[in-house]
Protein backbone atom coordinates (compact mmCIF):
# COMPACT_ATOMS: atom_id res chain seq x y z
CA UNK A 1 0.00 0.00 0.00
CA UNK A 2 1.42 3.86 -0.90
CA UNK A 3 2.28 5.62 2.01
CA UNK A 4 0.20 8.28 2.97
CA UNK A 5 1.79 11.38 4.51
CA UNK A 6 0.29 14.67 6.05
CA UNK A 7 0.66 17.73 3.58
CA UNK A 8 -0.43 21.35 3.77
CA UNK A 9 -2.74 22.70 1.16
CA UNK A 10 -3.60 26.15 0.18
CA UNK A 11 -7.10 26.98 -0.67
CA UNK A 12 -7.35 30.74 -2.13
CA UNK A 13 -7.44 33.41 -2.00
CA UNK A 14 -8.64 33.53 -5.60
CA UNK A 15 -10.83 30.21 -4.99
CA UNK A 16 -14.90 30.22 -6.31
CA UNK A 17 -16.03 29.07 -3.20
CA UNK A 18 -13.48 30.96 -0.80
CA UNK A 19 -16.64 33.17 -0.91
CA UNK A 20 -14.51 35.95 -1.42
CA UNK A 21 -10.38 36.45 -0.45
CA UNK A 22 -10.20 33.76 2.36
CA UNK A 23 -6.65 32.17 2.03
CA UNK A 24 -6.71 28.96 4.33
CA UNK A 25 -4.25 27.44 5.20
CA UNK A 26 -5.40 23.15 5.72
CA UNK A 27 -3.19 20.38 7.13
CA UNK A 28 -4.71 17.11 5.71
CA UNK A 29 -4.34 14.07 6.65
CA UNK A 30 -5.04 12.04 3.42
CA UNK A 31 -8.67 13.98 2.61
CA UNK A 32 -9.07 14.11 6.49
CA UNK A 33 -8.40 17.79 7.76
CA UNK A 34 -6.16 18.45 11.13
CA UNK A 35 -5.86 21.72 11.01
CA UNK A 36 -7.62 24.71 9.27
CA UNK A 37 -5.92 28.19 9.42
CA UNK A 38 -7.57 31.19 7.77
CA UNK A 39 -6.16 33.91 6.62
CA UNK A 40 -8.03 37.04 6.96
CA UNK A 41 -7.12 40.89 5.97
CA UNK A 42 -6.89 40.71 2.36
CA UNK A 43 -10.19 42.83 2.21
CA UNK A 44 -9.09 45.05 4.99
CA UNK A 45 -9.67 49.03 3.75
CA UNK A 46 -9.11 50.07 7.36
CA UNK A 47 -12.80 51.53 7.49
CA UNK A 48 -12.59 52.08 11.34
CA UNK A 49 -9.43 54.10 10.70
CA UNK A 50 -11.50 56.10 7.82
CA UNK A 51 -14.70 56.51 10.47
CA UNK A 52 -12.35 58.74 12.67
CA UNK A 53 -11.78 61.03 9.67
CA UNK A 54 -15.28 61.54 8.44
CA UNK A 55 -18.51 63.03 9.99
CA UNK A 56 -21.21 61.49 11.33
CA UNK A 57 -23.31 61.45 8.07
CA UNK A 58 -20.28 60.59 5.87
CA UNK A 59 -19.74 57.38 7.52
CA UNK A 60 -23.29 56.14 6.04
CA UNK A 61 -22.12 54.62 2.91
CA UNK A 62 -19.37 53.13 4.67
CA UNK A 63 -21.65 50.85 6.17
CA UNK A 64 -22.96 49.15 2.79
CA UNK A 65 -19.75 47.93 2.36
CA UNK A 66 -19.10 46.01 5.51
CA UNK A 67 -21.46 43.00 4.60
CA UNK A 68 -22.00 44.16 0.87
CA UNK A 69 -24.85 41.70 0.62
CA UNK A 70 -27.25 42.40 3.71
CA UNK A 71 -26.44 46.97 2.92
CA UNK A 72 -28.68 48.42 4.88
CA UNK A 73 -29.00 45.64 7.96
CA UNK A 74 -25.38 47.48 8.56
CA UNK A 75 -26.75 50.80 8.21
CA UNK A 76 -29.56 50.00 10.66
CA UNK A 77 -26.93 49.40 13.75
CA UNK A 78 -25.17 53.04 12.98
CA UNK A 79 -28.52 54.79 12.64
CA UNK A 80 -29.21 53.23 15.77
CA UNK A 81 -26.00 54.06 17.59
CA UNK A 82 -25.95 57.27 16.54
CA UNK A 83 -29.74 57.89 17.69
CA UNK A 84 -29.27 56.43 21.21
CA UNK A 85 -26.00 58.51 21.42
CA UNK A 86 -28.64 61.76 20.38
CA UNK A 87 -31.02 60.59 22.72
CA UNK A 88 -33.33 60.90 19.01
CA UNK A 89 -35.88 58.25 18.17
CA UNK A 90 -37.11 57.72 14.77
CA UNK A 91 -40.72 58.76 13.70
CA UNK A 92 -43.01 55.54 14.03
CA UNK A 93 -42.94 55.60 9.55
CA UNK A 94 -39.62 55.53 9.32
CA UNK A 95 -39.51 52.46 11.84
CA UNK A 96 -41.37 50.59 10.15
CA UNK A 97 -39.66 51.91 6.83
CA UNK A 98 -36.46 50.33 8.88
CA UNK A 99 -37.87 47.65 9.62
CA UNK A 100 -39.17 46.33 6.49
CA UNK A 101 -36.33 46.84 4.36
CA UNK A 102 -34.37 45.23 7.17
CA UNK A 103 -36.63 41.98 6.44
CA UNK A 104 -36.38 42.59 2.55
CA UNK A 105 -32.44 42.81 3.15
CA UNK A 106 -32.60 39.10 5.51
CA UNK A 107 -34.52 37.97 1.94
CA UNK A 108 -31.68 39.41 -0.44
CA UNK A 109 -28.80 38.16 2.08
CA UNK A 110 -30.68 34.58 2.52
CA UNK A 111 -30.97 34.50 -1.41
CA UNK A 112 -27.57 34.83 -1.63
CA UNK A 113 -26.36 32.85 0.74
CA UNK A 114 -28.91 29.95 -0.42
CA UNK A 115 -27.92 30.23 -4.24
CA UNK A 116 -24.01 30.26 -3.45
CA UNK A 117 -23.94 27.39 -1.48
CA UNK A 118 -26.00 25.59 -3.45
CA UNK A 119 -23.54 26.13 -6.03
CA UNK A 120 -20.43 25.31 -4.17
CA UNK A 121 -22.12 21.85 -3.40
CA UNK A 122 -23.23 21.69 -6.75
CA UNK A 123 -26.67 22.71 -7.74
CA UNK A 124 -26.93 25.23 -10.20
CA UNK A 125 -30.00 26.09 -10.55
CA UNK A 126 -30.73 27.07 -7.22
CA UNK A 127 -28.41 30.07 -7.86
CA UNK A 128 -30.37 31.00 -10.59
CA UNK A 129 -33.57 30.82 -8.87
CA UNK A 130 -32.23 33.05 -6.09
CA UNK A 131 -30.74 35.57 -8.11
CA UNK A 132 -34.43 36.27 -9.79
CA UNK A 133 -35.67 37.22 -7.05
CA UNK A 134 -32.60 39.44 -5.61
CA UNK A 135 -33.15 41.04 -8.85
CA UNK A 136 -36.61 42.11 -7.52
CA UNK A 137 -35.12 43.25 -4.00
CA UNK A 138 -32.66 45.51 -5.99
CA UNK A 139 -35.11 47.44 -7.90
CA UNK A 140 -36.98 48.03 -4.43
CA UNK A 141 -33.44 49.47 -3.18
CA UNK A 142 -33.03 51.39 -6.32
CA UNK A 143 -36.87 52.93 -6.23
CA UNK A 144 -35.84 53.95 -2.24
CA UNK A 145 -32.40 55.11 -2.37
CA UNK A 146 -31.58 55.32 -6.12
CA UNK A 147 -28.70 52.39 -5.79
CA UNK A 148 -29.40 48.91 -6.04
CA UNK A 149 -27.12 47.80 -3.84
CA UNK A 150 -24.99 50.49 -1.85
CA UNK A 151 -27.89 51.90 -0.68
CA UNK A 152 -27.07 55.13 2.27
CA UNK A 153 -30.72 54.76 3.28
CA UNK A 154 -31.31 54.56 6.47
CA UNK A 155 -29.87 57.50 7.90
CA UNK A 156 -29.61 58.44 11.79
CA UNK A 157 -32.78 60.22 13.02
CA UNK A 158 -34.98 57.90 9.86
CA UNK A 159 -34.16 57.62 6.36
CA UNK A 160 -33.33 59.87 3.49
CA UNK A 161 -37.06 59.35 1.78
CA UNK A 162 -40.27 58.43 1.51
CA UNK A 163 -41.30 55.46 -0.68
CA UNK A 164 -41.29 56.22 -3.85
CA UNK A 165 -45.46 56.14 -5.14
CA UNK A 166 -46.57 52.49 -5.98
CA UNK A 167 -43.96 50.78 -4.20
CA UNK A 168 -45.26 49.22 -1.19
CA UNK A 169 -47.85 47.58 -4.01
CA UNK A 170 -45.33 46.17 -5.63
CA UNK A 171 -43.59 45.10 -2.42
CA UNK A 172 -46.98 43.45 -1.26
CA UNK A 173 -47.13 41.87 -4.96
CA UNK A 174 -43.35 40.37 -3.78
CA UNK A 175 -44.44 39.34 -0.88
CA UNK A 176 -47.55 37.41 -2.25
CA UNK A 177 -45.07 35.11 -4.89
CA UNK A 178 -42.23 34.90 -3.22
CA UNK A 179 -43.78 31.88 0.17
CA UNK A 180 -44.37 30.13 -3.40
CA UNK A 181 -40.69 31.01 -4.48
CA UNK A 182 -39.26 29.54 -1.21
CA UNK A 183 -41.34 26.50 -1.85
CA UNK A 184 -39.50 26.07 -4.93
CA UNK A 185 -35.94 26.30 -3.37
CA UNK A 186 -37.09 23.47 -1.21
CA UNK A 187 -38.27 21.42 -3.87
CA UNK A 188 -34.83 21.20 -5.02
CA UNK A 189 -32.86 20.67 -1.99
CA UNK A 190 -34.52 19.50 0.93
CA UNK A 191 -35.28 16.45 0.48
CA UNK A 192 -32.54 16.07 -1.95
CA UNK A 193 -30.58 13.27 -1.89
CA UNK A 194 -27.43 14.72 -2.44
CA UNK A 195 -27.55 17.94 -0.70
CA UNK A 196 -28.66 15.69 2.34
CA UNK A 197 -25.52 13.90 1.63
CA UNK A 198 -23.68 17.08 1.66
CA UNK A 199 -25.13 19.07 4.83
CA UNK A 200 -26.46 16.39 7.50
CA UNK A 201 -24.34 15.69 10.27
CA UNK A 202 -21.81 17.96 9.24
CA UNK A 203 -20.10 20.15 11.43
CA UNK A 204 -22.21 19.99 14.37
CA UNK A 205 -21.85 22.56 16.98
CA UNK A 206 -23.17 22.10 20.27
CA UNK A 207 -24.96 24.82 22.50
CA UNK A 208 -22.22 25.65 24.74
CA UNK A 209 -19.56 25.17 22.10
CA UNK A 210 -22.00 28.03 19.96
CA UNK A 211 -21.67 30.33 23.22
CA UNK A 212 -17.67 30.04 23.71
CA UNK A 213 -17.32 30.74 20.21
CA UNK A 214 -19.38 34.09 19.95
CA UNK A 215 -21.79 32.57 17.74
CA UNK A 216 -24.85 34.71 16.85
CA UNK A 217 -27.86 34.65 14.64
CA UNK A 218 -29.12 31.44 12.34
CA UNK A 219 -25.26 30.04 13.57
CA UNK A 220 -26.77 30.05 17.21
CA UNK A 221 -30.42 29.55 16.90
CA UNK A 222 -29.47 26.13 14.65
CA UNK A 223 -27.57 24.96 17.41
CA UNK A 224 -30.65 25.24 19.24
CA UNK A 225 -30.66 28.47 21.77
CA UNK A 226 -34.05 30.52 20.59
CA UNK A 227 -31.96 33.61 20.63
CA UNK A 228 -33.03 36.49 18.19
CA UNK A 229 -32.25 40.22 19.16
CA UNK A 230 -35.63 41.05 16.83
CA UNK A 231 -37.50 39.74 20.00
CA UNK A 232 -35.14 39.24 23.03
CA UNK A 233 -33.89 43.05 22.72
CA UNK A 234 -36.65 44.62 20.18
CA UNK A 235 -35.34 47.58 18.39
CA UNK A 236 -37.48 50.34 16.46
CA UNK A 237 -40.86 48.35 16.03
CA UNK A 238 -39.89 44.81 15.92
CA UNK A 239 -41.90 44.49 19.42
CA UNK A 240 -44.72 45.33 17.28
CA UNK A 241 -44.43 42.29 14.91
CA UNK A 242 -45.54 39.11 15.12
CA UNK A 243 -42.97 36.38 13.96
CA UNK A 244 -41.14 33.09 14.88
CA UNK A 245 -37.88 32.54 15.62
CA UNK A 246 -36.74 28.83 13.96
CA UNK A 247 -34.59 27.17 16.07
CA UNK A 248 -32.16 24.04 15.34
CA UNK A 249 -31.66 20.55 16.76
CA UNK A 250 -28.85 19.13 15.54
CA UNK A 251 -26.90 21.95 15.26
CA UNK A 252 -25.50 20.60 11.79
CA UNK A 253 -25.32 22.14 8.36
CA UNK A 254 -28.64 20.89 7.25
CA UNK A 255 -30.05 22.65 10.08
CA UNK A 256 -28.72 25.58 8.94
CA UNK A 257 -30.15 25.80 6.07
CA UNK A 258 -33.21 24.81 7.28
CA UNK A 259 -33.26 27.60 9.77
CA UNK A 260 -32.32 30.28 7.17
CA UNK A 261 -35.20 29.10 4.96
CA UNK A 262 -37.98 28.96 7.60
CA UNK A 263 -36.49 33.13 8.38
CA UNK A 264 -37.33 34.24 4.66
CA UNK A 265 -40.81 32.73 5.46
CA UNK A 266 -40.79 34.80 8.52
CA UNK A 267 -39.06 37.55 7.09
CA UNK A 268 -41.37 37.59 4.18
CA UNK A 269 -44.44 37.80 7.10
CA UNK A 270 -43.13 41.01 8.73
CA UNK A 271 -42.72 42.62 5.60
CA UNK A 272 -46.69 42.17 5.10
CA UNK A 273 -47.62 43.63 8.29
CA UNK A 274 -44.78 46.40 7.36
CA UNK A 275 -46.88 47.09 4.49
CA UNK A 276 -50.17 46.88 5.98
CA UNK A 277 -49.35 49.80 8.71
CA UNK A 278 -47.40 52.06 5.79
CA UNK A 279 -50.12 52.27 3.93
CA UNK A 280 -52.07 53.28 6.60
CA UNK A 281 -50.07 55.83 8.20
CA UNK A 282 -48.28 58.65 6.32
CA UNK A 283 -46.16 60.74 8.43
CA UNK A 284 -42.31 62.31 8.89
CA UNK A 285 -40.05 59.68 7.50
CA UNK A 286 -36.80 61.59 9.31
CA UNK A 287 -36.92 63.33 12.83
CA UNK A 288 -37.51 66.45 13.43
CA UNK A 289 -34.59 66.90 15.39
CA UNK A 290 -32.69 69.97 13.61
CA UNK A 291 -29.14 68.48 14.04
CA UNK A 292 -29.89 65.11 12.61
CA UNK A 293 -32.29 66.42 9.46
CA UNK A 294 -31.33 68.83 6.78
CA UNK A 295 -34.35 71.95 6.29
CA UNK A 296 -36.96 71.93 4.00
CA UNK A 297 -35.80 72.69 0.39
CA UNK A 298 -38.58 75.15 0.02
CA UNK A 299 -37.92 76.85 3.36
CA UNK A 300 -34.45 77.57 2.24
CA UNK A 301 -35.30 79.67 -0.18
CA UNK A 302 -36.22 82.79 1.64
CA UNK A 303 -34.62 82.18 5.18
CA UNK A 304 -30.85 82.57 6.25
CA UNK A 305 -31.06 80.85 9.13
CA UNK A 306 -32.35 78.00 7.33
CA UNK A 307 -29.80 77.86 4.28
CA UNK A 308 -26.66 78.09 7.13
CA UNK A 309 -28.26 75.08 8.69
CA UNK A 310 -28.57 73.39 4.99
CA UNK A 311 -24.59 74.03 4.36
CA UNK A 312 -23.58 73.35 7.98
CA UNK A 313 -25.29 69.56 7.85
CA UNK A 314 -23.89 69.01 4.90
CA UNK A 315 -20.40 70.09 5.44
CA UNK A 316 -19.42 70.20 9.51
CA UNK A 317 -22.31 67.72 10.00
CA UNK A 318 -23.78 67.71 13.48
CA UNK A 319 -22.29 66.86 17.02
CA UNK A 320 -22.89 63.90 18.74
CA UNK A 321 -22.96 64.41 22.09
CA UNK A 322 -19.51 62.58 24.40
CA UNK A 323 -20.44 59.27 25.53
CA UNK A 324 -19.98 55.55 24.32
CA UNK A 325 -22.72 53.28 23.46
CA UNK A 326 -22.79 49.62 21.95
CA UNK A 327 -26.05 48.53 20.15
CA UNK A 328 -26.62 45.19 18.37
CA UNK A 329 -29.02 44.47 15.43
CA UNK A 330 -30.26 41.12 14.44
CA UNK A 331 -28.60 41.23 11.20
CA UNK A 332 -29.19 38.12 8.66
CA UNK A 333 -25.47 36.84 9.69
CA UNK A 334 -26.13 37.48 13.12
CA UNK A 335 -25.12 39.93 16.01
CA UNK A 336 -23.78 43.10 14.03
CA UNK A 337 -22.86 45.81 16.50
CA UNK A 338 -21.56 49.20 16.45
CA UNK A 339 -19.14 50.31 19.51
CA UNK A 340 -19.18 53.96 19.02
CA UNK A 341 -17.08 56.42 21.61
CA UNK A 342 -18.07 59.62 20.94
CA UNK A 343 -15.93 63.09 22.02
CA UNK A 344 -18.51 65.28 21.59
CA UNK A 345 -17.47 66.28 17.99
CA UNK A 346 -18.58 65.96 14.70
CA UNK A 347 -16.52 62.47 13.48
CA UNK A 348 -16.50 59.84 15.87
CA UNK A 349 -13.76 59.30 18.24
CA UNK A 350 -13.73 55.42 17.77
CA UNK A 351 -16.07 53.44 16.13
CA UNK A 352 -15.93 49.15 16.41
CA UNK A 353 -17.75 47.08 14.53
CA UNK A 354 -18.40 43.61 15.57
CA UNK A 355 -19.24 41.58 12.45
CA UNK A 356 -20.81 38.38 13.01
CA UNK A 357 -18.65 36.54 9.93
CA UNK A 358 -15.55 37.66 12.14
CA UNK A 359 -16.27 35.57 14.98
CA UNK A 360 -17.91 32.54 13.21
CA UNK A 361 -14.96 32.44 10.54
CA UNK A 362 -12.90 32.12 13.66
CA UNK A 363 -14.70 29.08 14.63
CA UNK A 364 -14.27 27.34 11.03
CA UNK A 365 -10.97 25.39 12.62
CA UNK A 366 -13.14 24.13 15.54
CA UNK A 367 -15.83 23.21 12.59
CA UNK A 368 -13.50 21.73 10.03
CA UNK A 369 -11.40 19.18 11.91
CA UNK A 370 -11.92 15.85 11.23
CA UNK A 371 -14.10 16.20 8.04
CA UNK A 372 -12.95 15.70 4.64
CA UNK A 373 -11.55 18.53 2.24
CA UNK A 374 -14.99 18.31 0.41
CA UNK A 375 -16.74 19.66 3.35
CA UNK A 376 -14.87 22.45 4.33
CA UNK A 377 -16.53 24.01 1.27
CA UNK A 378 -19.54 22.78 2.72
CA UNK A 379 -18.92 24.20 6.17
CA UNK A 380 -17.38 27.66 4.80
CA UNK A 381 -20.66 28.29 3.18
CA UNK A 382 -23.15 27.16 5.84
CA UNK A 383 -21.44 30.45 7.96
CA UNK A 384 -22.59 32.34 5.23
CA UNK A 385 -18.79 34.75 5.05
CA UNK A 386 -18.71 37.65 3.83
CA UNK A 387 -15.13 39.06 3.24
CA UNK A 388 -16.25 42.80 3.73
CA UNK A 389 -17.59 42.57 7.05
CA UNK A 390 -14.75 39.71 8.30
CA UNK A 391 -11.92 42.38 7.54
CA UNK A 392 -13.43 45.52 7.50
CA UNK B 1 -15.78 59.42 39.38
CA UNK B 2 -16.88 56.50 42.36
CA UNK B 3 -20.20 59.09 42.69
CA UNK B 4 -21.47 58.37 39.25
CA UNK B 5 -22.37 54.89 40.81
CA UNK B 6 -26.37 55.48 41.22
CA UNK B 7 -28.61 53.44 43.70
CA UNK B 8 -29.35 50.75 40.89
CA UNK B 9 -26.37 49.61 39.36
CA UNK B 10 -25.15 49.08 43.17
CA UNK B 11 -27.95 46.58 43.04
CA UNK B 12 -27.07 44.77 39.78
CA UNK B 13 -26.55 40.94 41.03
CA UNK B 14 -23.17 41.12 38.92
CA UNK B 15 -21.65 44.42 40.01
CA UNK B 16 -22.09 43.56 43.63
CA UNK B 17 -20.41 40.41 43.17
CA UNK B 18 -17.37 41.44 41.14
CA UNK B 19 -17.20 43.67 43.96
CA UNK B 20 -17.60 41.45 47.15
CA UNK B 21 -14.90 39.03 45.14
CA UNK B 22 -12.05 41.59 43.57
CA UNK B 23 -12.63 44.94 46.31
CA UNK B 24 -9.94 47.52 45.02
CA UNK B 25 -9.51 45.06 41.72
CA UNK B 26 -12.79 46.84 40.64
CA UNK B 27 -11.55 51.06 39.87
CA UNK B 28 -15.18 52.27 38.57
CA UNK B 29 -18.62 51.14 37.81
CA UNK B 30 -20.96 53.72 35.74
CA UNK B 31 -23.99 53.48 33.97
CA UNK B 32 -23.38 53.94 30.04
CA UNK B 33 -26.37 54.60 27.60
CA UNK B 34 -27.03 50.76 27.29
CA UNK B 35 -25.56 49.04 29.95
CA UNK B 36 -23.26 49.66 32.83
CA UNK B 37 -19.51 50.08 32.45
CA UNK B 38 -17.15 48.26 35.06
CA UNK B 39 -13.58 49.38 35.10
CA UNK B 40 -11.67 46.80 36.16
CA UNK B 41 -7.87 46.87 37.20
CA UNK B 42 -5.40 45.20 34.35
CA UNK B 43 -4.04 42.44 36.33
CA UNK B 44 -7.93 40.62 37.76
CA UNK B 45 -9.34 40.55 34.06
CA UNK B 46 -9.47 37.35 33.91
CA UNK B 47 -10.39 36.49 36.95
CA UNK B 48 -13.35 38.44 36.55
CA UNK B 49 -14.43 37.19 33.55
CA UNK B 50 -14.18 33.69 34.93
CA UNK B 51 -16.46 34.67 37.81
CA UNK B 52 -19.01 36.65 35.52
CA UNK B 53 -19.12 33.66 32.79
CA UNK B 54 -19.59 31.20 35.36
CA UNK B 55 -21.46 32.46 38.17
CA UNK B 56 -23.46 35.51 36.64
CA UNK B 57 -24.35 33.80 33.22
CA UNK B 58 -22.34 36.23 30.63
CA UNK B 59 -22.05 33.46 29.13
CA UNK B 60 -20.78 35.25 25.31
CA UNK B 61 -17.82 37.82 24.89
CA UNK B 62 -19.65 39.49 21.78
CA UNK B 63 -16.18 41.69 21.03
CA UNK B 64 -13.24 42.87 22.58
CA UNK B 65 -11.75 45.79 21.35
CA UNK B 66 -8.98 48.66 22.07
CA UNK B 67 -9.77 52.24 22.03
CA UNK B 68 -6.59 54.61 21.87
CA UNK B 69 -7.81 57.51 24.38
CA UNK B 70 -4.58 60.20 23.54
CA UNK B 71 -6.42 62.48 21.53
CA UNK B 72 -9.61 62.14 23.93
CA UNK B 73 -10.66 65.46 25.62
CA UNK B 74 -9.60 65.14 29.35
CA UNK B 75 -7.32 62.07 28.79
CA UNK B 76 -4.44 62.20 31.78
CA UNK B 77 -1.01 59.90 31.38
CA UNK B 78 -1.98 58.13 34.30
CA UNK B 79 -5.30 56.34 33.47
CA UNK B 80 -3.27 54.39 30.85
CA UNK B 81 -3.62 55.45 26.98
CA UNK B 82 -4.97 52.33 25.99
CA UNK B 83 -8.37 50.85 26.77
CA UNK B 84 -9.28 47.12 26.42
CA UNK B 85 -13.43 46.70 26.28
CA UNK B 86 -15.18 43.80 26.54
CA UNK B 87 -18.70 44.16 26.09
CA UNK B 88 -20.18 40.83 27.05
CA UNK B 89 -23.84 39.35 26.79
CA UNK B 90 -25.87 37.37 29.01
CA UNK B 91 -28.18 34.84 27.00
CA UNK B 92 -29.94 33.44 30.07
CA UNK B 93 -30.67 36.81 31.85
CA UNK B 94 -30.41 38.93 28.35
CA UNK B 95 -28.36 41.53 29.36
CA UNK B 96 -25.09 42.96 28.83
CA UNK B 97 -22.37 44.45 30.42
CA UNK B 98 -19.14 46.13 29.50
CA UNK B 99 -15.84 45.43 30.35
CA UNK B 100 -12.99 47.71 30.62
CA UNK B 101 -8.99 47.64 31.26
CA UNK B 102 -6.75 50.63 30.97
CA UNK B 103 -2.82 49.99 30.33
CA UNK B 104 -0.27 51.98 28.79
CA UNK B 105 2.08 50.33 25.92
CA UNK B 106 3.91 48.64 28.12
CA UNK B 107 1.73 46.92 30.36
CA UNK B 108 0.51 43.67 29.46
CA UNK B 109 -3.60 42.58 29.77
CA UNK B 110 -3.72 38.87 30.36
CA UNK B 111 -5.93 37.45 27.68
CA UNK B 112 -9.19 35.75 28.22
CA UNK B 113 -9.09 33.11 25.64
CA UNK B 114 -9.15 30.62 28.62
CA UNK B 115 -12.21 31.48 29.17
CA UNK B 116 -13.95 32.75 26.06
CA UNK B 117 -12.17 30.90 23.19
CA UNK B 118 -13.66 33.72 20.53
CA UNK B 119 -11.66 36.47 21.97
CA UNK B 120 -8.33 34.77 20.42
CA UNK B 121 -9.00 36.57 16.93
CA UNK B 122 -10.45 39.66 18.70
CA UNK B 123 -7.27 40.19 20.59
CA UNK B 124 -4.97 39.49 17.58
CA UNK B 125 -6.80 42.43 16.11
CA UNK B 126 -6.65 44.85 19.22
CA UNK B 127 -2.99 43.93 18.97
CA UNK B 128 -2.38 44.36 15.86
CA UNK B 129 -4.13 47.98 15.77
CA UNK B 130 -2.77 49.26 19.02
CA UNK B 131 -0.16 47.36 20.16
CA UNK B 132 -1.71 46.28 23.42
CA UNK B 133 -0.02 42.65 24.34
CA UNK B 134 -2.13 39.80 25.56
CA UNK B 135 -0.33 37.85 27.64
CA UNK B 136 -0.52 34.08 27.75
CA UNK B 137 -2.41 34.71 24.55
CA UNK B 138 -1.82 31.33 22.29
CA UNK B 139 -1.14 32.69 19.25
CA UNK B 140 -0.29 36.26 18.89
CA UNK B 141 0.04 37.35 14.91
CA UNK B 142 -1.00 40.04 13.05
CA UNK B 143 -4.76 39.34 11.68
CA UNK B 144 -5.74 41.88 9.17
CA UNK B 145 -2.58 43.95 8.17
CA UNK B 146 -0.29 42.34 4.96
CA UNK B 147 2.19 39.79 5.90
CA UNK B 148 5.07 42.30 7.31
CA UNK B 149 3.26 45.55 8.32
CA UNK B 150 5.34 47.52 10.79
CA UNK B 151 3.55 49.64 12.87
CA UNK B 152 0.14 50.01 14.69
CA UNK B 153 -2.59 51.72 12.51
CA UNK B 154 -5.42 52.54 14.75
CA UNK B 155 -3.17 54.45 17.14
CA UNK B 156 -3.95 58.13 16.97
CA UNK B 157 -0.42 58.88 15.93
CA UNK B 158 -0.63 56.74 13.17
CA UNK B 159 -1.08 58.80 9.72
CA UNK B 160 -4.54 57.87 8.30
CA UNK B 161 -2.60 57.79 4.86
CA UNK B 162 0.02 55.32 6.15
CA UNK B 163 3.88 55.70 5.86
CA UNK B 164 4.60 53.03 2.76
CA UNK B 165 2.58 52.56 -0.34
CA UNK B 166 2.94 49.11 -2.79
CA UNK B 167 3.97 48.93 -5.97
CA UNK B 168 5.42 47.15 -9.05
CA UNK B 169 8.93 47.59 -9.92
CA UNK B 170 9.18 46.82 -13.40
CA UNK B 171 13.08 46.01 -12.75
CA UNK B 172 13.20 43.85 -10.33
CA UNK B 173 9.38 42.64 -11.35
CA UNK B 174 7.66 42.11 -7.69
CA UNK B 175 5.28 44.57 -5.45
CA UNK B 176 7.59 46.83 -3.48
CA UNK B 177 6.86 49.26 -0.49
CA UNK B 178 7.99 52.82 -1.00
CA UNK B 179 7.47 55.82 1.52
CA UNK B 180 4.41 57.26 0.84
CA UNK B 181 3.58 60.22 -1.40
CA UNK B 182 0.12 60.38 -0.41
CA UNK B 183 -0.44 63.86 1.53
CA UNK B 184 -3.45 63.99 4.11
CA UNK B 185 -6.21 65.73 2.66
CA UNK B 186 -8.73 67.55 5.68
CA UNK B 187 -11.66 68.43 3.78
CA UNK B 188 -13.84 68.94 7.30
CA UNK B 189 -11.65 69.94 10.15
CA UNK B 190 -12.83 68.17 13.60
CA UNK B 191 -14.81 70.64 15.24
CA UNK B 192 -16.62 70.61 18.88
CA UNK B 193 -20.17 72.49 19.44
CA UNK B 194 -19.95 76.73 19.32
CA UNK B 195 -16.10 76.37 17.80
CA UNK B 196 -17.17 78.52 15.40
CA UNK B 197 -19.55 80.71 17.44
CA UNK B 198 -15.77 82.49 19.03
Amino acid sequence: MAEIKNYTLNFGPQHPSAHGVLRLVLELDGEVVERAEPHIGLLHRGTEKLFEQKTYLQNVPYFDRFDYVSMMANEHAYALAVEKLMGVEAPERAQYIRVMFAELTRILNHCMWLGAVALDIGAMTVFLYCFREREDIFDFYEEVSGARMHAAYFRPGGVSKDLPDGLLEKIKAFTDTFPGYIDEYETLLTENRIWKQRNVDIAIVDEETALAWGFSGPMIRSSGVAWDLRKTQPYDVYDKMEFDIPVGATGDCYDRYLVRVEEMRQSNEIIRQCIEWLLDNPGDIKSRDGRLSSPDRADMKDDMETLIHHFKYFSEGYHVPAGEVYTAVEHPKGEFGVYLVSDGSNKPYRMKVRAAGFAHLEALDYMCRGHMIADVVAILGTQDIVFGEVDR
Amino acid sequence: MMNDIKEEQQDLPEVVGLKKQFGDGILEVSKSLDCTVVVVRCDRIVEACHYLKDQQGYEQLMDLCGVDMSEYPGFVKEDGRYQVVYNLLSIQHNKRLRLKVQVDARQLVNSVVEVWPTANWFEREAFEMYGVIFNHHPDLRRLLTDYGFEGYPMRKDFPVEGRVEMFFDDEQWRCVYRPNAVENRVLIPKTWPGADRG
